[in-house]
């Protein structure tokens, strides 16, 4: 079986700066994969360079062994693989419903018809309701996405990288900012949707971190230097001295 | 319909909603049938036939600006495009006898604005933003200019005109009579605003505002901007074409002034000071704009000098336009507080007149010396004369503009004291501002 998202010998610089330097990187159908290190480390260009929002300088991304690098993002994103962003990316004078059916609407198949009354659309209704159910912001249903609380806007921001039914979720530090009974309530919710999804997450919070992943992979300057279980991840000296050994001092 | 979707989405409309809904659109039918009863003179009939063909470019406009987030500077382009293909059909089906009524003709319009609008739309709605705005700006000048060049086309100087009445008649309407041609306008009008209120609710629709709050992010839930962005261009051409139509039919006439950048300058004036945000905005500018033209030009030698200070003022003070004004009363009115800020507009009223009056007696005055300063100074504006070279008027001037600026700011101030008071009765009653 090939694997949800690979990445083979992926470079990126800009002019003469690498900032990602030859990674290669696979995450296995259904598995919760992370991706850590150093602020820096060049995570949220990886996955930039995954989702279409940049295309590598060399090097090839691939989703269920077909290539996607080079593809915009939006068609990425019909293929199947979803991401949310670091700093919250939502459509702010619209409302919490308003929002979770922009992204509903693709998958179920609306393009972009001129023709039909969206408020007649059962399908779009039931998914978003589903949708909204699950990040438990039913009531804050009507609020514009800009008066949502911050933690509320994190919520909408998985709602909306999880609504389309992607299979493979990208999260970009998810819980950034958040308290610790914010936090926990996200990991349980992002545990919550990604059932049975692939996962590859981008997390500061160790905790988290830990708790959530099968596989843990390890950035620094631009390179992977450790791949593997949490316990392998946890005992590797490398690791322990480029990033956790960090942490500790 | 799903348990979930029972519980958790928006209610759909209830049968009196949807009956409210249907009448509204009906009572707009009847009263627009019924105007011409209570104001049946052929200077109303022109007047509400322009407001019409207002309404509908105006419309049209927000769909790229309001709806969309695509400040575009050369709107005419389709409208004057729309126009002169229209009064070129109307010869060609006169000359040919060709069974064609003059009612549908607006449609060929429209398609000639869709037709540009697709060629011309693809590259400039690449980007928003200011790239958008400056090539909107470039395909304007060009297009303008060819007007001047192309004589054979667009006719020159002159235009090309048309006699609307040669063309095969329905029901012995030949369209010569004024209130023929209002009824006309009046008709397409209604179908264009119900077509555009129609887009608004549809997958495109919500897209575009997708796309105006964040085009980034709607790449990433699997819709192309660029093409979000170029329907939304096409069917904004589409409706501009069928008011420029009407326009040429309502005057018989097409020439290079309907495409140009004061055209393209009107129409985003009546948009913005009618208010982007909501629906109803642009329908609220066109007539206030169009009346406001009409009246001001009679009033004044520099009218539009003051359509620039209105305009500015929007831009600070009120952004949100007329309708943003209305709207941010609304629940003060659900909350029975609006009685609570009465009393302050009313204070506040008089010192912001006061800088008005102050304000207008200055550039009239102005006006006469730079303007005509060999004339008579015995001068006349807003229906009030007056002689321009008495000091006492110019004192009275500065006392108006520097006394009401000052009290002004004080009553304003106590306007945001009640607002917030009535505010925050409304929030305790539950109804969000």
């Amino acid at each position: 079986m090939s694997a949800a998202i690979e990445l083979r010998e992926v470079e990126k610089s800009f002019g003469d700066v690498a900032i990602i330097r030859n990674i290669s990187l696979s995450v296995t159908q259904g598995e919760r994969h992370a991706l850590i290190g150093p602020n820096g480390a060049g995570k949220s260009t990886t996955f930039n360079l995954i989702s279409g929002y940049m295309a590598p300088t060399s090097g090839s991304v691939l989703l269920r062994g077909e290539v996607i690098s080079g593809l915009p993002p939006y068609q990425i994103n019909r293929r199947g693989l979803s991401r949310s962003f670091q700093v919250t990316n939502v459509f702010a004078n619209m409302s919490v419903w308003e929002n979770l059916r922009c992204a509903v609407l693709w998958a179920t198949g609306q393009r972009y018809a001129f023709w039909k009354n969206i408020d007649k659309l059962p399908d779009v209704r039931d998914r978003t309701a589903q949708i909204l159910a699950d990040i438990n912001l039913t009531p804050r249903r009507d609020v514009p996405a800009g008066l949502l609380t911050y933690a509320e806007q994190r919520a909408l921001e998985i709602g909306i990288t999880i609504a389309g039914g992607a299979d493979v979720i990208l999260l970009d530090e998810p819980t950034a900012g958040m308290s610790r009974a914010e936090t926990e309530r996200a990991v349980a919710l992002i545990r919550r949707l990604t059932e049975g999804r692939t996962l590859l997450i981008v997390e500061h919070d160790m905790s988290v971190v830990f708790g959530l992943a099968d596989r843990i992979s390890v950035l620094v300057y631009g390179q992977i230097i450790a791949s593997g279980t949490p316990e392998e991840i946890r005992g590797n000296p490398k690791v322990r001295q480029a990033y956790l050994g960090e942490e500790a001092a | 319909m799903s348990q979930i979707a029972s519980r958790v989405a928006p209610p759909l409309p209830a049968a009196t909603e949807k009956l409210n809904f249907y009448g509204l659109w009906l009572g707009t039918a009847i009263a627009l049938l019924l105007l011409p009863k209570i104001f049946s003179s052929g200077g109303s009939l022109t007047t509400f036939s322009l407001i019409g063909i207002s309404i509908i470019f105006s419309l049209s406009y927000n769909i790229l600006l309001g709806q969309t987030g695509m400040l575009s500077f050369g709107h005419a382009v389709y409208y004057g495009l729309g126009g002169f293909l229209v009064i070129h059909s109307i010869n060609i089906i006169g000359a040919h006898k060709l069974p064609i009524p003059l009612p549908i003709i607006p449609l060929i319009g429209g398609l000639s604005g869709l037709l540009f609008a697709a060629l011309l739309g693809w590259v400039s709605t690449q980007r928003s933003g200011t790239a958008f705005a400056m090539i909107s700006l470039g395909v304007a000048e060009l297009i303008a200019s060819s007007a001047l060049i192309l004589r054979t086309f667009f006719g020159g100087e002159a235009g090309v005109s048309a006699n609307r009445t040669k063309l095969l008649k329905l029901f012995g309407w030949n369209f010569g009579p004024q209130i023929q041609i209002y009824y006309l306008v009046a008709a397409w009008t209604l179908i264009a605003v119900v077509a555009m209120y129609a887009l608004t609710r549809t997958p495109l629709g919500r897209m575009c505002n997708a796309v105006r709050d964040n085009p980034e992010r709607v790449q990433f839930v699997g819709y192309n901007p660029h093409v979000v962005r170029y329907l939304a261009f096409c069917f904004s051409g589409f409706f501009a074409g069928i008011a420029g139509a009407l326009a040429a039919i309502n005057f018989e006439i097409a020439n290079s002034a309907y495409l140009g950048a004061e055209q393209s300058g009107t129409v985003l004036f009546a948009t913005y000071i009618g208010g982007i945000g909501f629906f109803i905005g642009p329908i609220v500018g066109a007539i206030f704009v169009t009346f406001l033209s009409l009246g001001l030009s009679d009033l004044t030698q520099v009218w539009q000098l003051y359509f620039g200070l209105i305009f500015i003022a929007v831009v600070l003070f009120a952004p949100g336009g007329i309708t943003g004004l209305l709207m941010m009363h609304r629940p003060l009115v659900k909350a029975g507080t609006l009685p609570k800020m009465l009393p302050s507009y009313l204070i506040a009223l008089v010192p912001t007149l006061a800088i008005i009056a102050g304000l207008i007696l200055s550039i009239e005055i102005i006006v006469h010396y730079t303007v005509n300063p060999g004339d008579d100074s015995h001068i006349k504006a807003f229906g009030v004369g007056f002689d321009a070279a008495s000091p006492y008027l110019w004192t009275l001037a500065v006392i108006l503009l520097i006394g009401g600026f000052l009290v002004a700011r004080r009553t304003w101030i106590w306007v945001g004291h009640a607002w917030d008071d009535a505010t925050s009765v409304a929030r305790e009653k539950g109804i969000a501002a």
